[in-house]
């Protein structure tokens, strides 16, 4: 993960865009070209086959995050551009973790696995698949709990979020 | 109505009021070109594809109309980049058609085929391929509009042979609709009334105006505006001919090699009024120091401009000449009482900075480049559209050619694109057939394109190229005279071709002119003869263009001669 510097800040920036080929190059293309971040990047289509969400995290200061924000509502292919950082949002991601499950580590796994709200999703003898879902911080905080048992390999989403309504 | 992609284009392109193309044939467009041919569209064949696009860029920068060019795949559509990114970067519309592979063949490495839209998505306003053929119409429409429409630039379509050989029922489109592309032209009006008590209380304003100027036709109104508020005017390079450089209040080009009091005015005004500028680093020198007393309105029609490199106390997105037209209304409104006693210390101040801080050379022995510039201006009364290439050239036209209309100084500002100028006064002629037409070059920039004296000789295009040789690659060499010991690495153009008997070669007129008595014959002559000529002064070799703020300083802070 990249060094927050004291103004600069962690954004979800939620992107509703044209469902068309090389819309993701032409967003990829602006954060590289310019020396943007992206931290993650989830991508799918909505309810409306024609736009597909891309939600973006990116770390920098308010006024970089303000130049992303009007690069990409610039991008002809972009519907519109939401900060989260402006208003409550809900966000979760999702992890795949494979643990080495030695049968003295199992319990101790399981344990873990549900005061989580996590699930196992495969066994085998040796290891066992689980899945997360929450913020960014209980998933980090669920790999560093899980990381001196043994991971094998992860897979990650990168966040999604919606904006709060108002109750 | 049953047609081929083809005849789709050329409806598109009549419908657009396309007269002229500038291209190259190729593989992949023969049936574009078979078409082509049957209309009474004009096309220019160039003799390199980056020389179509400046050609186009030319044109339209002349013209304030859309300027199309029609390249082959892959290699044709690669040498199109530079040509591009110039136009992207100086915001000048443009429509880039460039053949492509059948689509069964894309993504094969097939012969002559190149990702051209995934190599220009960075450099284009926007691009397309178009895989369908129902959807050429509307693409191509679609294409048009955002390359004029806003803040304008380039648009390239990449044609799919297979694609325009296909036929499909035709509609002409009627309403165009994009979503997702709205151009904001009315600015925010709650913002207007500040920007008005702003200059109520300013003691010491600068209206500084660029290339927006231009592109959304405000001239009249940026007069206007300074006039009511007795404000001096600067302008970017790419602003030149946007304010009379005749009338008192002009400052003349601010930036690296801008005027003395340009320069200074920037540093000491106390209200800066930006109007469709874009703060780039030429113009601000070290960003924390430019126009740090002052107070900063900031006006261009793209957001991405404002508050880009440079804090602004009032922002408005909108259309320059929209939002003129309206701050002048309201100044009329409010009414801002006599202004003349309260301008006159500031007047005065930079009266006084032009008169002990001019643009200055001496003519002895040499020619003077500058001395070249200053006598086609004296020659031509100031009546020339002028295309210039790009470094020592550039600037001394800038600084001693002088406009009073916009349209008239056609540059590679953004981009700094050697080779520019021929091309682009080719463009320009073609536009205005009956206007004189010179491009200011150096020894180096003119040979990136030099190949296009034969496009202006076989359409008759009177063109002319007034280089100013001083066989070095002037800028840089400038450069490393002021930063790097006078160290001319690899900077003096040991070999050159006699560019009087190049230009007899091309069909053309060469002069030459190597004493300052013989520049005044050379450039009465040149400019007398109704065909391409190309006119060789060779001038002093290492003379510098001042002033000149050095890469990363303040503004203010000039090297003056």
């Amino acid at each position: 993960m990249n060094k927050v510097n004291e103004d600069e800040k962690r954004h979800i920036l939620s992107l509703l865009v044209d469902n068309k080929p090389g819309v993701l190059a032409r967003i990829a293309g602006l954060f590289s070209g310019r020396g943007f971040n992206i931290e993650s990047l989830c991508v799918a289509e909505t309810t409306d086959p024609l736009v597909s969400r891309i939600t973006l995290v990116t770390i920098g200061s308010m006024s970089v995050v303000e130049q992303i924000e009007k690069q990409l509502n610039k991008l002809v292919n972009v519907v519109k551009v939401t900060d989260f950082a402006d208003a409550p949002f809900v966000q979760r991601e999702m992890a795949l973790i494979k643990i080495r499950a030695k049968p003295e580590h199992r319990a101790e796994i399981l344990r873990t696995v549900d005061i989580f709200r996590s699930r196992v999703i495969d066994v085998s003898s040796k290891y066992y698949t689980v899945e997360i879902t929450g913020d960014e911080g209980k998933v980090r905080a669920f790999l560093n709990l899980l990381k001196p048992i043994g991971i094998k390999e992860i897979a990650r989403t990168g966040a999604i979020a919606l904006a709060r309504e108002k109750i | 109505m049953k047609l081929k992609g083809t005849q789709i284009l050329m409806k598109v392109l009549h419908e657009e009021e396309v007269d002229t193309i500038f291209g190259f044939p190729g593989g992949a467009v023969i049936d574009i070109y078979d078409q082509l041919v049957r209309t009474d569209i004009r096309h220019i064949l160039v003799r390199h594809e980056q020389g179509a696009v400046h050609a186009a860029d030319g044109y339209a920068r002349a013209s304030g109309r859309v300027g199309v060019c029609l390249v082959t795949s892959g290699p044709g559509a690669t040498n199109t980049v530079s040509g591009i990114a110039a136009a992207y970067m100086d915001s000048s519309p443009i429509v880039v058609l460039t053949g492509q592979v059948p689509t069964h063949l894309i993504g094969n490495d097939a012969f002559q085929e190149v990702d051209i839209v995934g190599i220009t998505r960075p450099c284009t306003k926007h691009n397309y391929q178009v895989t369908h053929i129902e959807d050429l119409a509307y693409t191509l429409k679609e294409a048009f509009y955002i390359a004029r429409s806003g803040r304008p630039g380039p648009v390239l379509v990449d044609l799919p042979k297979d694609v325009m050989q296909a036929t499909t029922d035709y509609k002409a489109v009627k309403d165009l609709q994009i979503r997702t592309y709205n151009p904001t032209y009315e600015p925010n009006m709650k913002q207007l009334p500040k920007v008005v008590e702003l200059i109520k209380e300013a003691q010491r304003p600068v209206v500084f105006a660029g290339g927006g100027i231009t592109l959304s036709g405000a001239f009249e109104e940026l007069a206007e505006f300074a006039r009511k508020i007795q404000a001096p005017v600067t302008t970017t390079l790419m602003g030149l001919g946007t304010f009379p450089a005749k009338d008192p209040l002009w400052l003349g080009m601010i930036g690296m090699h801008g005027t003395y009091r340009a320069n200074m005015a920037s540093g000491e005004c106390d209200l800066l009024i930006s109007i469709g500028v874009r703060f780039d680093d030429r113009v601000t020198g070290r960003p924390d120091t430019f126009a740090s007393k002052a107070k900063i309105v900031h006006i261009d029609i793209d957001p991405t401009s404002i508050r880009k490199n440079i804090p602004v106390t009032i922002p408005i997105v909108g259309d320059c000449k929209i939002t003129l037209q309206s701050l002048n209304r309201l100044l009329d409104e409010n009414g801002l009482g006599e202004l003349g006693g309260k301008r006159q210390r500031w007047l005065s101040l930079i009266e006084e900075w032009k008169e002990t801080k001019p643009f200055a050379y001496k003519q002895k022995d040499v020619i003077k480049p500058q001395f070249v510039v200053e006598k086609l201006y004296e020659l031509t009364g100031g009546a020339a559209i002028i295309t210039t290439e790009v470094g020592q050239n550039q600037m001394w036209a800038a600084q001693y050619y002088h406009f009073n209309r916009p349209n008239r100084f056609i540059t590679s500002g953004g981009l700094g694109c050697m080779g520019f100028g021929l091309p682009a006064a080719i463009g320009a002629q073609i536009a205005h057939p009956e206007s004189l037409v010179v491009d200011i070059a150096g020894n180096g920039s003119i040979q990136m394109n030099i190949q296009e004296m034969a496009t202006a000789v076989q359409y008759n295009l009177p063109v002319k190229i007034a280089i100013l040789n001083n066989q070095y690659l002037g800028m840089v060499r400038q450069w490393q005279e002021f930063f790097y010991d006078r160290r001319y690495a690899c900077t003096e153009m040991a070999h050159e071709p006699d560019f009087v008997k190049l230009a007899e070669a091309y069909g053309a007129v060469g002069l030459r002119a190597t004493r300052p008595q013989e520049v005044e014959s050379v450039l009465d002559e040149g400019l007398s003869i109704s065909r391409p000529v190309i006119m060789d002064f060779m001038v002093e070799k290492e003379e510098c263009v001042y002033p000149m703020v050095p890469a990363g300083s303040s503004i203010t802070e000039m090297l003056l001669v």
